[in-house]
């Protein structure tokens, strides 16, 4: 159990008569890079609100850093990270302001978001945009910056919700500089994604279609399986069934 | 409490770097308040009057003159023919015609009484009831000082049949100056309305821009978040009162007859409900567009029947008993009862224990309904 941060089973989530979300069961070892594949709507995102305690599963366990989903999902939140495909940083407020609110609202001392601003701007290489508004950010520069600003409280385990689309391919490979560079750390991450190049980049991949999880594997391991020489090919002959 | 502060902060950042909001919040309500006080009149003057005088006699003419002296009527012509007259009412030219008989001297003096005719246009009910009243009080007035001139014999002959004569003393507003009476309603209103839109129209901002999402995955929880957007906005509501009513005084000069503290602590006391009605509607929108009709259907219904513009008491029961759920009503009584009269805390507790209880009501289903997750 402790080795796994996270671990479902048979985890479901039904809207009415639709089931986005139908009995998926995996779980991820700690400074795991898991990636969720599949198509527009084929559940990834639901799984991923489920997981970060922003949906109740309809049926099913889900542990989270050794948390119950179901019962404690405000416990859930205190020890993850949360980035959504939509931005999730205020426009209308600067850099420094964006990092002060977040620190501030996970209970960080003034003195420790002082520090952190200053390492995270010299990381990102924001020093000179540190008091302008995000909103006059290129996208690239402001889905590192939500990463980092989703990580502020040094969560164990930080969800990562399409942070990519949307995002030339330079910028994506920079974003993913910051998600191995956390992993080394220790730091589970969980990314949903529909570039299938970007699965290259995860330990363990899981192809979902239509709410199932039709394959769990390593990239090269599901390679080998299907007999393809990427991933796109893997996730086209698993789709057509 | 921490949380709550830098909530509140991200509030007040976001709010003063909006170009839209601070006019929204400084300028709109001054410019409703000094549009509205000046227009919504309830006094008509220069009515247009056509005399059709048959008699031309010192009586008829003294008639004719109190209405050409009073300030609410203009004589607008004179004819003898009760058709010409009536053609200028048909083409909208004259607002009434009062038609003077034939013998209207000779008839008052011999039996002491005599009809004169009154013809309204009354396609503005209300207009023309005004219009009646003010030519019967000046025809009233003629009456007695015909009589005192010119009948003395049998006024003291048929004094002790007696007329009873009504004097009036308006209390609380001895000039029945509307404005007095209108400003501190509007004023009221026009916070209870702001404050609503505003609070409504930001959360679900949030949820458009998607920000609550990361807000909702946070530890923060149900109360800090509410406190969070309340906090800014009620001093926001503060801040307007304390505008609006020293524009009141200045431009208006409204008698600020009631203590300055009991304003500011009922308004303190009151601004949770709006708040609380925003913060519901915003609950059940997923977009700005959604929050606006919402909160403009709920909000034009309690503006219209909060007393402002008909009074309460005038409506039907089922009406007066639906106004028990409309929180303007009891912030406009409030004002008009502190500010005109100088009610003090005894007079109003009964008003502020309901708007306490309204706003625990209120807010207890917004929390409720509230969700941290789907």
């Amino acid at each position: 159990m402790e080795a796994h941060v996270i671990f479902t089973d048979k985890l479901t989530k039904t809207f009415g008569s639709f089931t986005a979300v139908d009995q998926i069961s995996f779980s991820v070892a700690a400074g795991e890079i898991f990636g969720f594949l599949g198509a527009n709507g084929a559940g990834k995102t639901t799984a991923l609100r489920m997981l970060s305690g922003l949906l109740k599963p309809t049926s099913g366990i889900a542990m989270v850093a050794g948390v119950d989903v179901m019962r404690h999902p405000e416990q859930v939140k205190r020890r993850i990270g949360y980035m959504s495909q939509k931005f999730s940083l205020y426009e209308d407020l600067t850099i420094r302001e964006n990092i002060r609110f977040y620190g501030g609202i996970y209970g960080l001392s003034v003195q420790t978001i002082r520090e952190k601003t200053k390492k995270l701007v010299d990381k990102l290489e924001l020093g000179a945009h540190v008091d302008e508004l995000v909103l006059r950010l290129p996208l690239g520069w402001r889905q590192k910056l939500a990463l980092s600003v989703a990580m502020l409280h040094e969560p164990r385990i930080v969800f990562l919700d399409e942070p990519t689309s949307g995002v030339d391919p330079l910028t994506r490979r920079q974003f993913w500089d910051l998600i191995y560079e956390a992993a080394a750390d220790g730091v589970t991450l969980m990314v949903t994604t529909h570039y299938m190049e970007e699965a290259e980049y995860c330990n363990r991949v899981s192809m979902m279609v239509d709410g199932k999880i039709e394959a769990l594997d390593t990239p090269g391991q599901l390679k080998k399986t299907y007999n393809a020489t990427s991933m796109d090919e893997v996730f086209r002959k698993l789709a057509r069934g | 409490m921490r949380t709550v502060f830098y909530l509140v902060q991200k509030e007040f950042l976001q709010i003063f770097r909006n170009k839209t909001m601070l006019p929204l919040i400084l300028v709109m309500p001054i410019f409703q308040m000094l549009l509205l006080s000046f227009a919504a009149n309830y006094e008509v003057k220069d009515l247009k009057i056509s005399i059709i005088d048959h008699d031309l006699s010192t009586a008829s003419r003294q008639l004719t003159g109190k209405f050409a002296a009073s300030p609410n009527f203009k004589v607008q012509s004179a004819s003898f023919s009760f058709q010409t007259s009536m053609d200028e009412i048909t083409q909208d030219q004259t607002d009434l015609l009062l038609e003077i008989p034939a013998h209207f001297e000779r008839d008052l003096v011999r039996e002491g009484h005599v009809p004169v005719s009154l013809s309204l246009n009354a396609i503005n009910a209300q207009k023309a009831g005004l219009a009646s009243g003010y030519a019967n009080s000046i025809i009233r007035d003629f009456n007695a000082e015909f009589i005192a001139k010119w009948l003395p014999k049998q006024i003291t002959q048929s004094a002790p049949s007696g007329q009873i004569e009504v004097t009036y003393s308006n209390w609380y507003n001895p000039r029945l100056d509307y404005k007095t009476f209108m400003v501190p309603g509007i004023l009221g209103e026009i916070v209870s309305l702001i404050i609503c839109f505003l609070t409504a129209m930001n959360i679900v901002r949030e949820r458009e821009l998607g920000t609550i999402e990361q807000l909702n995955v946070t530890p923060i929880q149900k109360w800090q978040f509410i406190l969070g957007k309340f906090i800014p906005f009620w001093i926001i509501s503060l801040f307007i009162m304390l505008v609006g009513l020293t524009v009141g005084k200045m431009v208006f000069d409204i008698p600020l007859l009631g203590s300055l503290w009991l304003v500011f602590g009922y308004t303190a006391a009151y601004m949770p409900c709006v708040l609380g009605l925003g913060f519901l509607i915003s609950n059940f929108a997923d977009t700005q567009q959604q929050a606006m009709f919402t909160a403009w259907f709920f909000i034009l219904i309690f503006i219209l029947m909060c007393g402002l513009f008909t009074p309460i008491e005038s409506m039907p029961d089922w009406a007066q008993t639906a106004n028990k759920i409309n929180p303007i009503a009891y912030f406009v009584q409030f004002m008009r009862m502190v500010l005109i009269k100088g009610a003090g805390f005894q007079d109003i507790k009964g008003n502020l224990y309901t708007v306490l209880g309204y706003a625990a009501v209120v807010n207890a289903l917004a929390v409720w309904t509230y969700r941290k997750r789907v």
